[in-house]
């Protein structure tokens, strides 16, 4: 039963050397994510465009203005001449945040019970408003103590990743949406080929069993996925300076969890399809709501009923879970039982399904 | 020879949907010699031979090999059938060595005795000078040498082989059926499917299958003789009129062209078959030497085949 096993992975393995789009995937997948998500996307929103029409014209007003453009939030643009042509500045693009100080500036500032100025906001992209809004934390300078805000009602303090970068937050969730993406893909296209090419007519009438064949066909993937964890953590190591505060050992036992519920989940989708074709399809069908409800971008939180309920069958929204706790907050996986026995479950199930659905006969 | 067959089948069918692509097939394959599946595309060989395998489950019948039930005991006769697919199936991307040491593994042979037999066979199948190249880089007749090779790497009893030469040139074909009485010397059973009539011709047993039925069934020596119609040879230089002058008579079933040649085959009861030809090209003014002839495996297999797609054929009743 081994040798057949083994004789399956040897197979597979030189196929894949062989395959060099297939195996440049493997590595290129990884990489361009990390580079994509890492510099080009980042929720940290800086520098974005603003002009400030100032009525007021004192010395407090410009003060202030040099505290907004302090906080590095914004980027101040020439300024207006009044709040209609700060809208259409705003209209045409030009700008996402106006800022109206209006004349009676001074008397508003030592009026607790009014706001002294007006932010305008460009409610049309969807990061700019929640940020924007932060600017209207900026206290109001104090010159010699006579007025401006007192210290804030609440102190922030940002627990695991005090300069709160979004390469922490998203270098160690990128492991788990990099490994769904490549083994679903892979194992299901594997499968699929043979099944298409006529390999596998020949594959049923030989003493091979359905479990030896699939083990034999995971298995080097396992291998794949730890080869893509490592290099994940290790150009968020060099690259983005992203720590792994907990075991890393424990970090490769969760992933070698989840690489199984994927595995398997690739399993089930060559069951379903035919083509390759229809295998990669259905393996995208898979992705898009694991990247979108598993927490990986947006608060699961945040998320509708119905969505955290799609989201607690995804395999990513536990391993999501899991792999935080453990790169990040320190935790160690005694501490993750729950997210762990849910996939574990996810696992079971596919499995099973899996076995039911693959026979060793061609109708 | 063995007194048990290798093969029996009974009321075989299979339906796919509505079609029914084998209809009640009955078989009896005696071991040691080469039994021939001969038919037109579509009429049922490739769905027969995978229901022998244990590929496929029949819709009903029942199937024995090598006194095993089909497909219930499928697992346990793997080691000792041999299955070469109709479409190359092996694989492209691997050499020819590694593509025969996966199968011998998968097929439990030991280390040792996997070199040796790979050795035999690299001499047996002239595969030797190709042993590191990558199969999807060889000509058809070489891939249709390895796939014979991986096919019999195990020293199968009983080798089953779907259209083996339908993608290879007519010296390769030679060569292969060379292979094929070497390894019925050996004391192998093989069943396979062709729709070349020369290669019908070498078998030992041969059944006629069109439609999913089986039609005719012997020794093609036995089937030519025993065909149920008279042949007539016409040869004349207008082909086209003498076949218009012949078309529609009673007892004329078929008319096919055999390169610069006529067979007309006719009712079996037709009162001397060349002369009511002679009087019919006669009549219409036709120059031609006609004469009585053996019919062929060509004949036998148009006579088995043909008659049912004919205008008045197709009226009668099943």
């Amino acid at each position: 039963m081994l040798d057949r096993i083994g004789a399956v992975m040897v197979k597979e393995v030189r196929q894949l050397a062989r395959d060099r789009l297939t195996f440049g995937l493997i590595v290129g997948i990884p990489l361009m994510q990390m580079l994509l998500f890492g510099y080009a996307i980042n929720f940290d929103v800086r520098s974005l465009r603003a002009a400030v029409v100032d009525d007021a014209g004192t010395s407090l007003s410009r003060a202030y203005v040099a505290a907004l453009q302090a906080s590095g939030v914004v980027e101040f643009a020439r300024p207006s001449a009044g709040v209609p042509e700060l809208q259409r500045r705003m209209s045409a693009g030009e700008i996402s945040v106006g800022i109206h100080i209006p004349p009676d500036f001074e008397r508003r500032a030592l009026d607790r019970t009014r706001p002294a100025a007006q932010l305008l906001v460009d409610g049309s992209e969807p990061m700019v408003d929640s940020v924007a809004r932060g600017l209207t934390a900026v206290p109001l300078p104090r010159r010699d103590g006579a007025y401006g805000s007192a210290a804030p009602l609440l102190e922030l303090r940002t627990e695991y990743n005090p300069e709160r970068r979004t390469a922490v937050q998203i270098v160690p969730a990128l492991i788990g949406v990099i490994l769904n993406m490549t083994m679903v893909i892979f194992t299901a296209a594997a499968i699929v080929r043979e099944r298409e090419l006529g390999n596998l007519e020949l594959l049923i009438t030989t003493p091979i069993r359905s479990g030896e064949l699939m083990a034999g066909k995971l298995l080097p993937y396992v291998g794949i996925g730890l080869v893509q964890v490592t290099l994940v953590l290790s150009v968020g190591a060099s690259l983005f300076d992203v720590p792994v505060n907990g075991s890393l050992g424990h970090l490769y036992l969760a992933a070698l969890l989840f690489i199984a519920a994927t595995l398997t989940l690739g399993l089930v989708i060559s069951t379903f399809a035919r083509t390759q074709f229809q295998a990669f399809q259905l393996a995208f069908f898979t992705m898009l709501p694991s990247i979108l409800l598993s927490g990986f971008m947006f608060p699961f939180d945040g998320m509708p009923k119905a969505a955290q309920w799609i989201a607690q069958v995804l395999p990513l929204t536990h391993f999501n879970d899991m792999v935080r706790g453990i790169v990040l907050r320190g935790a160690p996986i005694t501490d993750l039982g729950r997210p762990a026995i849910k996939l574990l479950a996810f696992l079971v199930a596919t499995l099973a399904i899996a076995t039911l659905r693959f026979r060793k006969r061609l109708d | 020879m063995s007194a048990a067959p290798a093969i029996v089948a009974t009321g075989l069918t299979r339906r796919f949907g509505k079609l029914t692509a084998v209809d009640a097939i009955d078989l009896t394959i005696p071991k040691a010699g080469i039994y021939g599946f001969l038919g037109p595309n579509g009429s049922g060989k490739s769905t027969t031979i995978r229901m022998l395998c244990g590929l496929l489950e029949p819709s009903a019948g029942t199937v024995e090999v090598l006194g095993h039930r089909m497909p219930r005991d499928a697992e346990r006769l793997r080691r000792r059938l041999g299955y070469m697919t109709q479409r190359f199936s092996l694989w492209d991307d691997l050499t020819v060595r590694e593509n025969l040491e996966f199968m011998a593994r998968i097929f439990g042979l030991g280390a040792a005795e996997r070199r040796q037999r790979i050795g035999e066979l690299a001499v047996d199948y002239d595969l030797g000078g190709v042993l590191r190249q990558r199969a999807g880089t060889m000509s058809g007749g070489q891939r249709q040498r390895l796939a014979l090779a991986a096919a019999t790497l195990h020293r199968p009893e009983l080798l089953l082989l779907d259209e083996p030469t339908s993608a290879v040139d007519p010296q390769s074909r030679r060569d292969f059926w060379e292979s094929l009485f070497r390894l019925v010397g050996d004391g192998a059973t093989i069943l396979v499917s062709t729709h070349y009539m020369d290669e019908a011709e070498r078998c030992h047993g041969l059944a006629i299958l069109a439609e999913g039925q089986l039609v005719a069934e012997g020794a093609p020596r036995q089937l030519m003789r025993d065909i149920p119609a008279a042949v007539v040879e016409i040869e004349a230089v207008d082909t086209v009129a003498a076949r218009a002058a012949l078309q529609g008579g009673e007892p004329v079933r078929s008319i096919a062209q055999l390169g610069t040649r006529l067979h007309a085959l006719l009712d079996r009861a037709t009162h001397d078959p060349a002369g009511y030809v002679r009087t019919r090209l006669a009549l219409a003014h036709v120059d031609a030497v006609v004469h009585d002839v053996q019919a062929s495996l060509e004949d036998v297999f148009v006579a088995a085949t043909g008659f049912r797609h004919g205008p008045r054929d197709r009226a009668a009743p099943h």
